[in-house]
């Protein structure tokens, strides 16, 4: 176990456990950054929804309620399959490691029909700002602005899912060759925290888009 | 402490060190050593100065004459955007952190490496395919927005390749991302033992600060550059008041990185100070605590004061007051620092060689630069000098005056730690005296044209200001052989300077105690720290 164990920490690092925490340290200040930059738009956001409220509320009723509920559905689940690997990993059940990782994938992989789903069905009906802009309601500037932030948010948002689920693609290949153990679990532990910010990141965004004034 | 032995040439009998470790481009291009990727960021950001300086320098050239002979008014608004987006985002944020940061950090904490060494890989290329984002800018004819993107301009109506400026800068944002988190992360983790929270350098204290500020500030710039890039393609008015958008929002959130964004650049600077004071004055630097905690004050401080650059956009007046009352409180830790290095030269032991030269330099640009920023600070006194060459002088005073003479000051200090190598000392310093009178014969005219009512950007003015104008030019000539004449003769002492031995200045901190340059692995056995920093004893004797 000692020898396993000194094969996987880096030259660099006294101990597995320094490798650890240092991992660990640098997911949470990387996720600091990714608190900064959706903040951005959502301050953004919140200027405009305050300037136009009424326009606003208007284009927020355009959104898809019920797909949108079911992918914030989709998307829980996929952080409550995420949070059973972590789980998995640190009790070393293998098999189950791989299971709950695939399913995560699985269900991000659904959101992001879903969502693109969405997006095709904003453009048939006119909705991409820049592309294919008919709005029949009252406020179409404003509407546009709203659009807009709608397309920057959630694609950014998008962006992240594809990114991560790139990642935890590679990762579940590593783990069905059994790389991932008790020791060394930070890499699911991050993969973890970074899944779970992204859909905090959502849950942002579904209330401000499609709740406000339902 | 063995003899040292070359560092660059043959490979013969020679110690093992980084330099000497492996060969080979590849070793070069895909090397994780931190001590190799601050030289691969060396030649990067010295070649984005030198590319940066020969716009500026096409600048002082056109405007000798009232009329601008040099260029027309559109190429003149062309190369001062990019003399600003090369010297801002390709030079002063990445110079120190990516050069002396990287080779330092771990050699300052007694580690082997940062915490993430192919991320730190990673940041340097960042850096390089955003400088080619940059450099095909400048082939596809530039840019002329200015450095600030200002909307609905820059998203409108430029007639120019904002986009994909926006882009190389959105990139670059990425390469200090990925650098700050390297520090906080292998600061806060990796420390030697006994090397507690009080007893690191100043150095390490100023780049915790920096990394927390790029961290907080730059995805807000990534967001606002997301929106005005979107807008730009398509239209979707976010800053554009002719679709409902508000362009002073946007000024809101460019500020709200880019005036922290002023301290990433100076914050690194007061860090270098700090390490060559003390080590020139053989004197332990007074009251450190202040020095550090007034570092943390300017990174908590500085992300308040973002609306003095809006004094007159249209901002209320109220915020105005509140932010100009919090733009005062901002040189409260700069101001301490200026007092506690001054306090540390009296009654030091002071030694002049060519980094102490440097950081004197930096001190009295720097304090000239501070104070005007109070100036610019003060509500009414901005609506005087707003958009003038006070501005212009201002800033360059901290930008260029203290920053650059602090990087160059660094650069001195550490060389023969990285090569192994000493420059000439004679030359060393007529390059920082030429620096510092060329630099102050450019920008003290400056500070009188802005008083006079000279508007910054502008490529012709009235005839009465040509005078400052020569005069600034004629400096700028100056202050150019200062920075040509370091590049030879490091460049020549590379093979022909003496050998530096572990310690040429006699200074402690880790970084002195292993052989120069530092073997691959940076200290043969994890050094234990147990005294301060700063453990000069004045009277010694030196070597």
């Amino acid at each position: 176990m000692a020898h396993g164990e000194s094969s996987l920490v880096a030259p660099y690092f006294k101990d597995i456990e320094q490798q650890r925490e240092t991992n660990t340290l640098g997911m949470w200040v990387f996720l600091v950054t990714e608190v900064m930059l959706f903040g951005g738009i959502f301050l953004v956001y919140a200027v405009y929804y305050f300037n136009y409220h009424d326009a606003f509320s208007e284009a927020g009723k355009e959104l898809n309620l019920v797909l949108a509920s079911i992918n914030t559905l989709v998307l829980l689940c996929s952080s409550l399959t995420m949070a059973l690997a972590v789980y998995a990993c640190q009790t070393d059940k293998q098999k189950m490691l791989v299971t709950f990782l695939t399913l995560t994938l699985i269900l991000g992989a659904v959101f992001l029909g879903i969502k693109g789903f969405e997006y095709f069905e904003k453009y048939e009906h006119g909705l991409i700002p820049g592309a294919n802009f008919h709005y029949e309601g009252e406020y179409p500037l404003q509407a546009s602005l709203f659009f807009g932030l709608y397309f920057a948010a959630t694609g950014l948002h998008a962006t992240h899912m594809i990114v991560g689920g790139t990642i935890l693609a590679i990762i579940t290949v590593k783990a069905m060759r059994g790389f991932y153990t008790s020791v060394n679990y930070d890499t699911i532990e991050n993969m973890g925290l970074y899944w779970h910010f992204v859909d905090i990141a959502w849950v942002f965004i579904f209330p401000l888009f499609y709740l406000i004034e339902r | 402490m063995a003899v040292t032995s070359p560092p660059m040439d043959l490979r013969g009998h020679e110690e093992e060190n980084y330099l000497n470790w492996a060969y080979g481009v590849k070793s070069w291009l895909l090397t994780t050593d931190h001590k190799r990727i601050a030289l691969l960021y060396l030649v990067s950001v010295t070649f984005f100065f030198f590319l940066g300086s020969l716009a500026a320098f096409l600048l002082r050239i056109d405007l000798m004459t009232p009329q601008g002979d040099l260029m027309t008014s559109d190429h003149y608004n062309r190369s001062f955007t990019i003399h600003g987006v090369i010297m801002v985002f390709l030079f002063l944020i990445p110079a120190i952190p990516g050069i002396f940061g990287n080779f330092l950090v771990p050699l300052m904490i007694g580690a082997k490496d940062l915490a993430f060494p192919r991320i730190n890989l990673g940041s340097w290329y960042v850096y390089i395919i955003s400088g080619m984002f940059i450099i095909a800018v400048v082939i596809w004819g530039g840019v002329d927005t200015g450095w600030t993107f200002y909307t609905p301009y820059s998203t409108t109506y430029a007639n120019s390749a904002v986009v994909l400026t926006v882009l190389g800068v959105f990139l670059v944002g990425f390469s200090s991302i990925m650098t700050a988190l390297n520090f906080i992360v292998t600061i806060h983790k990796m420390r030697a033992p006994g090397l507690t929270w009080f007893r690191l350098p100043l150095f390490i204290w100023a780049m915790y600060a920096t990394s927390i500020i790029i961290m907080l500030g730059t995805p807000v710039l990534s967001a606002t550059l997301i929106l005005a890039g979107l807008e730009r393609i398509f239209g979707i008015g976010i800053f554009n008041p002719d679709l409902g958008g508000d362009p002073v929002l946007f000024q809101h959130l460019f500020w709200f990185y880019s005036h922290p964004a002023v301290y990433i650049m100076v914050l690194p600077a007061m860090g270098v100070a700090s390490e060559l004071i003390t080590c020139f004055s053989r004197k332990r630097i007074f009251d450190y605590k202040f020095i550090a905690m007034s570092s943390m004050a300017i990174a908590l401080i500085g992300f308040l004061v973002w609306g003095h650059h809006m004094f007159v956009s249209g901002q209320s007046v109220y915020a105005g007051i509140v932010f100009s009352l919090l733009t005062f409180a901002v040189a409260i830790p700069s101001a301490i620092k200026v007092f506690n290095w001054t306090a540390t030269l009296y009654k030091g032991t002071i030694i002049f060689r060519t980094p102490m030269f440097y950081v004197l330099g930096f001190i009295g640009l720097f304090t000239i630069g501070g104070l005007t920023g109070l100036f610019l600070g003060a509500l009414a006194t901005d609506v005087h000098v707003h958009d003038t060459y006070f501005v212009v002088a201002h800033f360059h005073y901290v930008m260029v005056g203290a920053t650059v003479m602090a990087y160059l000051g660094a650069l001195h200090f550490w060389w023969p730690k990285m090569t192994g190598r000493m420059y000439n000392e004679g030359l060393g310093i007529l390059s920082a005296v030429i620096i510092f009178i060329g630099f102050n014969l450019t920008f003290l005219p400056q500070f009188i044209l802005g008083y006079l009512g000279m508007p910054r950007r502008y490529h012709v003015y009235p005839p009465e200001f040509q005078a400052l104008h020569v005069a600034s030019t004629l400096g700028s000539t100056v202050l150019g052989i200062g920075y040509v004449l370091p590049l030879c003769y490091l460049i020549w002492s590379l093979r022909f300077g003496k050998e530096a031995g572990p310690n040429p200045w006699g200074a402690v901190g880790l970084e002195w105690t292993t052989t120069s340059p530092p073997p691959h692995e940076n200290f043969e056995k994890t050094p234990v720290v147990t005294t301060e920093a700063y453990n000069y004893h004045p009277f010694e004797e030196e070597v």
